[in-house]
């Protein structure tokens, strides 16, 4: 236990930077995944189609695979970064976006048809029926799978630290080479700090979902 | 859905929509020109960066990775899914000091990155990397698989279990008789997208250094230079992709086939399941 103690600061400071790198891909990525449902559903074939592909292949791309290419590759062609923070936010968010561009399209497709035949009837133009009436109830609708996607997100941004960011699993490897005697324990400190993170989301996730079943 | 979002596009949205499509279908040309010609300054379309797959053992080399790769992915899918069928079982079971200890085990095998895990087991029991990468994917994947299944039994109608126990099944022969079949046939998408996501995780054997794909690639440019770790990634990672795109298709037309033949049709995992599965 005393190499964990001695080493708080270096967890804590992980543990921020596991943190920064969640929250930071985390709005990108919600930003991005909804622009990228909206694309699926419009009018416009070349948006769809766009939309379509991107998903199809992100998702199917491992994620050290994206990390790579954003790490090793990129700057070889010339997109120098001042941090590897920011290579990493870049595969972080683009990754997640495409499963949270899939989770919003299962929520625009749970949406009573008549919401959009009404506010259509109404006179209103797709942008508005998108932005005012279904985008906010499937939202709603699909936060429980959004708040476990970022958990999802919170565990992946661990491979950031095989890639020149030292956040805590960085550390946590960092910390279990120095001590070669204390190896497990230093690697349950780091299991620790990430289970304070995505334990509470998961009851988070839980309970909103109860919230949300009795609304509906 | 999508269909009663706007009405069918008249002949003024229909040009408003191609100008779009070929402004937007240009730009993203104009992106894409621009990344070749990046790449063309580095001269990563030279010839000479690209004869060195006409040499038999890059391929071997590539395929000794993708082996390693698929390997790994077998033995943990082999291995994980009976054990999460019987971290299921306990985790439903009926005495409390069983159903408890195991649900904490499970939040906490679920909660962890696998990469955390693969680590864990390498130094932690000082194991080899192919014994790290697996172990580590079957802990994680089989708990998946405990809730995936788990959340096939619930959604099935009470009136299966109490028929079952009607007619003098045990509380265990009725799980395994009744329940779980119906249970794995309606979740055959879900299981078989987490199929998908443990294979896609065998690349983390990457940072265990277990020689898998994308290590090989890293192995293949350190020794032949560095000038050829473009054409060797671009290779590696379409190998990768293409795999992964055709099980994640084989798990779409495993959904159809099932919703036709099966009893009550493939259930939609519960959406968080079916998330939590996905990344």
């Amino acid at each position: 236990m005393d190499v964990i103690f001695e080493n708080l600061p270096l967890y804590w400071e992980g543990f921020l930077r596991t943190l920064f790198l969640s929250v930071v891909s985390g709005i990108f990525a919600l930003i991005l995944g909804t622009l990228l449902a909206a694309a699926r559903v419009s009018p416009v074939a070349a948006l769809r189609g766009f939309s379509t592909v991107y998903v199809e292949i992100l998702r199917n791309t491992p994620l050290t695979i994206a990390f790579f290419f954003a790490a090793v590759v990129l700057p070889r062609i010339g997109v120098k970064f001042e941090q590897f923070e920011i290579a990493a936010i870049i595969a972080l968010s683009t990754y997640t976006a495409a499963f949270i561009a899939e989770a919003v399209r299962s929520g625009v497709n749970s949406v009573p048809v008549g919401q959009a035949e009404a506010a259509r009837s109404i006179g209103m133009k797709f942008g508005q029926v998108l932005s005012l009436i279904i985008l906010p109830q499937a939202l709603r609708t699909v936060i429980p799978p959004l708040i476990n996607i970022l958990i999802a997100l919170v565990k992946n941004s661990s491979v950031a630290g095989a890639f020149f960011v030292l956040e805590l699993f960085g550390y946590g490897r960092q910390l279990a080479n120095a001590n070669g005697d204390a190896v497990i324990t230093v690697l349950l400190g780091t299991a620790f700090f990430y289970l304070l993170l995505t334990v509470p989301l998961g009851i988070l996730a839980n309970t909103v979902e109860r919230k949300v079943a009795i609304a509906r | 859905m999508s269909s009663v979002l706007y009405d069918v596009p008249g002949p003024k949205a229909r040009r408003v929509s191609l100008i779009a499509s070929i402004i937007g279908g240009l730009l993203i040309l104009g992106l894409l020109a621009w990344v070749v010609m990046t790449l063309a300054q580095q001269g990563i379309f030279e010839a000479r960066r690209w004869q060195i797959f006409t040499r038999a053992d890059v391929w071997r080399l590539l395929g000794n990775g993708l082996g390693s790769t698929l390997s790994a992915a077998a033995l943990a899918a082999v291995i994980a899914f009976p054990l999460g069928l019987l971290l299921c079982l306990l985790r439903i079971s009926d005495a409390a000091a069983i159903r408890v200890p195991v649900r904490v085990i499970l939040e906490f095998l679920r909660g962890m990155p696998v990469v955390l895990m693969m680590l864990f087991i390498l130094l932690g029991f000082g194991t080899s990397a192919f014994v790290a990468v697996v172990a580590g994917l079957v802990l994680y994947n089989a708990a998946v698989f405990a809730e995936i299944i788990r959340a096939g039994i619930q959604s099935l109608p009470k009136g299966q279990r109490e028929a079952g126990l009607a007619i003098g099944l045990t509380s265990y022969k009725s799980r395994m008789l009744i329940e779980l079949p119906q249970a794995i046939r309606r979740m055959m998408p879900s299981l078989v997208a987490q199929m998908v996501v443990l294979l896609k995780d065998t690349s983390l054997g990457y940072i265990v250094a277990y020689g898998e794909l994308l290590r090989a690639v890293q192995v293949m440019a350190d020794f032949l230079g560095t000038q050829y770790l473009f054409p060797i990634f671009f290779v590696a990672a379409a190998i990768y992709i293409a795999i992964n795109i055709s099980v994640s298709r084989l798990a779409v037309w495993i959904e159809r086939r099932g919703s036709k033949k099966a009893a009550g049709g493939t259930a939609k995992a519960q959406p968080d399941v079916l998330e939590a599965a996905a990344p």
